[in-house]
């Protein structure tokens, strides 16, 4: 069984998300902060007339800050119904991996509670989001 | 079949003919006489019972196709309405209620019909035993079945009870009625067409009430060279037979019908009811077609148009900042379509009060029995349009409302006498549009509130001490009625007065966005005045600027806007603070309560004083950008239940900006 994934970089390190949880790819757009929000929540988005809420991934996966540039990419992804904008570095392409170059991962502390699964190209290691933990409010 | 799809539209259309079921009852209760508001009741039956044998409801079906045949008894005038009748027939429509109600939460709505279904055959064979019990009923019987025996061999064609009404009033009235014979010649080709012309010719000089056979077949040529028609006229035989001289047509035959039956060979002394049948003629509903449309969808065109608005905005900025000749033409014309589209689209999710109001007539009757009184409910402004959102909302406290005013506003019969008031006591509802705000108000004549019970009660349940009662006027003693833990009511009964009552419609009028008054005079009645805006989808709103960010304040909470130099702050104890005609206006800015980023000093500032349920609060901000109309998002699950935000609203520049919730700002 092969799925695909939309491959992305965050701080220098490449990762993926599930390409069925992703609903489009946008450029970066203004945001505008909402007071008191949890503090991984950038700000909201104007999508076609839809309020959207940006996560923004640094903060939640606990990784340095870098500032947008060019690259800089929101995916607006949908998780159960709940449509959520992802800040990246950038987005590489499409993969496809089947089943046995998948991976659990042996660490379970910190930050790496929102790591699904690792998958392996030949020397590519890819940390495959777990996108219904990254949308939980309740996991900090 | 897996028919679950059709659930939601099996359940909207079967609460529709529930509605039209009570609303024709009603009708019939006061006007028995009216057949033709029996046919809508036994039609809306019928279709319910058509619809739920095909979601396979066999509960619903076994009910329906019972009341069918009693309203078909009824029909056939084989039995006689009477207020039993009536009553179970409403104990059928509330118990098929009940069972939609569990089939929309998804529950199978198996009820223990037996009792009713048995009390309908009772209904359905006893009475028939009791009218022919009486000896003059007998008689009466016997008389009838003579005349329509008498009828059918003068006539052999027999009318309906209708057809025999019109008939009987239109000769009452001088009219003649004519039965005319029509032949065609054996060699008509358009026999359709040659009849046709027959209908229109007679038309001119009369009304045709019957044919044989049925319009629908003469015009589809089901007959043979011969039709018959009945015809209501002033004219004489001569006119009549000029205004069929058409080609290939014949009148066979052409004779005056007399009524032979009466209606007051008719018993009904078993309802007590005034025969106030009229001599009807067409009578038509215009139906408007319509669509069902889930609101799920009316939202989302709302936001597609709002975004069309939008990008407008910019091909206008772009016009402007680069000169394209006929550009200019071409946006003004989608200004206007754009305009156009969104008035449309905001009308679109309007609906009639109407729905909402039609639930009360049956309400307000079952309470009055139940209680003993005697009222009248006037309903005005059934017209009013509002959004959809509060429609659906506004049902709940207007019952509370309702039931209040019948359970201890208006007396009982004997004690309106005492008073020398009308024993007819009268219940008004109705719904006016002001500004861009609705007024819906319920009004009785009943005897007031009382200000002494008010004070003791108040007293009794803690709301306030008793020197605070000393300083309070008379309407802030009247409005602690919508306290919670406070009822009138010296008996609690089923109706009214659990202790539940007004808080519940003032925090659910509150939570529309809306105001809830009362006035009342002893002795007079009370009026509950209830203030709501058109939509909760979009409000009018003061845009005001801190740092770089915009937000939007509701304009109903805003009481008035004020400019301020830095200087005039005063410190009072670490509260900033200051005189707004000689009081003390407490002040806070709105850039360290939302955390606002960035260090912009204005020498002036502006302060937007807004009420948070009695208290007078001065907001800091550094601009004030206008008033405008915006429309209200919700912010999503992920971020619901912030405090201070009530949702967000995209502007005209595509930025999203947050609105300010007063109440849980600070």
């Amino acid at each position: 069984m092969e799925n695909q994934f939309i491959a992305l970089k965050l701080s220098n390190e490449e990762y993926a998300v599930d390409i069925l949880a992703v609903k489009e790819i946008i450029r970066w757009t203004h945001l505008t902060r909402v007071p008191k929000a949890p503090f991984f929540i950038q700000g909201v988005l104007n999508l076609r007339g839809n309020v959207i809420p940006v996560i923004n991934s640094h903060l939640r996966l606990q990784l340095s800050v870098t500032t947008p540039t060019e690259k800089s990419r929101i995916i607006i992804l949908n998780v159960d119904d709940l449509v959520v904008g992802f800040i990246v570095d950038e987005v590489i392409e499409v993969i496809t991996l089947s089943k046995e170059m998948l991976e659990k991962p042996q660490l379970v502390e910190g930050s790496y509670r929102f790591i699904k699964n690792i998958g392996k190209i030949n020397d590519r290691v890819i940390i495959i989001l777990d996108l219904d933990k990254i949308v939980d409010l309740n996991l900090y | 079949m897996d028919v679950s799809k059709y659930l939601d539209l099996f359940l909207e259309e079967a609460m529709e003919h529930l509605q039209t079921l009570n609303t024709g009852l009603l009708n019939l209760e006061s006007n028995p006489n009216q057949l033709n508001l029996l046919n809508e009741i036994f039609r809306s039956a019928h279709t319910l019972k058509g619809m739920s044998a095909t979601m396979g409801y066999d509960s619903i079906t076994q009910l329906t196709h019972k009341m069918e045949s009693l309203l078909g008894k009824i029909q056939e005038r084989k039995l006689l309405l009477n207020q039993e009748i009536i009553n179970t027939l409403f104990q059928c429509v509330d118990l098929l209620e009940n069972m939609l109600t569990k089939i929309r939460e998804g529950e199978t709505p198996n009820v223990d019909l037996k009792g009713l279904l048995d009390k309908l055959t009772v209904l359905e064979d006893g009475q028939v035993v009791t009218e022919l019990k009486t000896k003059s009923d007998l008689e009466k019987n016997v008389k009838r079945k003579n005349s329509q025996e008498q009828q059918q061999e003068t006539l052999e064609i027999q009318f309906n009870e209708y057809e025999n009404s019109v008939i009987h009033e239109a000769i009452l009235k001088g009219f003649n009625v004519w039965k005319i014979t029509i032949s065609l010649s054996p060699d008509c080709l358009m026999k359709g067409v040659r009849a046709f012309m027959v209908f229109r010719n007679l038309e001119n000089i009369g009304e045709i009430i019957k044919s044989v056979p049925s319009v629908q077949d003469i015009e589809d040529e089901k007959f043979d060279h011969e039709f018959i028609l009945f015809l209501i006229s002033k004219q004489e035989q001569k006119e009549i037979e000029a205004a069929l001289s058409i080609s290939e047509i014949a009148v066979k035959n052409m004779d005056k019908v007399k009524s032979k039956k009466t209606r007051a060979n008719l018993p009904q002394d078993d309802v007590k009811m005034n025969n106030k049948t009229t001599f009807v003629s067409g009578n038509k509903h215009k139906v408007h077609q319509t669509v069902r449309v889930d609101i799920g969808r009316l939202d989302k065109l709302m936001n597609l148009v709002g975004e069309l608005v939008i990008n407008k905005t910019r091909l206008e900025q772009i016009c402007l900042a680069n000169d394209v000749p006929g550009l200019n033409e071409i946006i003004e014309q989608i200004n206007r379509i754009t305009a156009d589209l969104q008035m449309v689209v905001q009308n679109v999710r309007m609906v009639s009060i109407e729905q909402v109001f039609n639930r009360f007539p049956r309400m307000v009757r079952d309470l009055t029995q139940e209680l003993g009184k005697n009222v009248e409910l006037i309903l005005e402004g059934k017209d009013t349009e509002l959004d959809r959102t509060v429609i659906d909302e506004i049902g709940d406290p207007l019952v509370h409302l309702i039931r209040n005013a019948l359970a201890h506003g208006l007396e009982s019969p004997e004690e309106r006498k005492a008073v020398h008031k009308n024993t007819m006591g009268i219940l008004k509802l109705s719904a006016r549009h002001e500004g861009n705000r609705i007024i819906i108000c319920v009004e009785d004549d009943g005897r007031g509130l009382d200000l002494e019970a008010i004070k003791k009660k108040a007293l009794e349940n803690n709301l306030v001490s008793a020197a605070q009662l000393e300083m309070m006027d008379e309407q802030a003693i009247i409005n602690l009625i919508f306290e919670s833990g406070f009822s009138t009511a010296k008996v609690v009964t089923d109706v009214s007065g659990r202790g539940v009552g007004l808080d519940v419609v003032k925090s659910k009028i509150h939570a529309l966005s809306g105001q809830v008054f009362v006035e009342t005079k002893k002795g007079q009645g009370s009026r509950f005045l209830i203030k709501l805006p058109l939509t909760l989808a979009i409000i009018q709103a003061l845009l005001v600027k801190v740092q770089e960010e915009v937000f939007a304040i509701p304009l109903a909470n805003i009481d008035e806007t004020t400019s301020l130099e830095t200087n005039q702050i005063k410190n009072i104890q670490g509260q900033l603070a200051m005189l707004l005609r000689g009081r003390v206006l407490p002040l806070v800015y709105i850039q360290n309560i939302l955390e606002v980023p960035g260090d912009k000093q204005a020498a002036e500032l502006n302060v937007v004083v807004v009420q948070k349920g009695e208290q007078k609060i001065g907001l800091i901000v550094e601009e004030l950008i206008g008033q405008q109309e915006i429309v209200i998002s919700s912010l999503g699950k992920l971020l619901s239940g912030l405090p201070g935000i009530a949702g967000a609203s995209i502007l005209g520049d595509g930025k999203v900006s947050l609105i300010l919730d007063i109440r849980t700002l600070f």
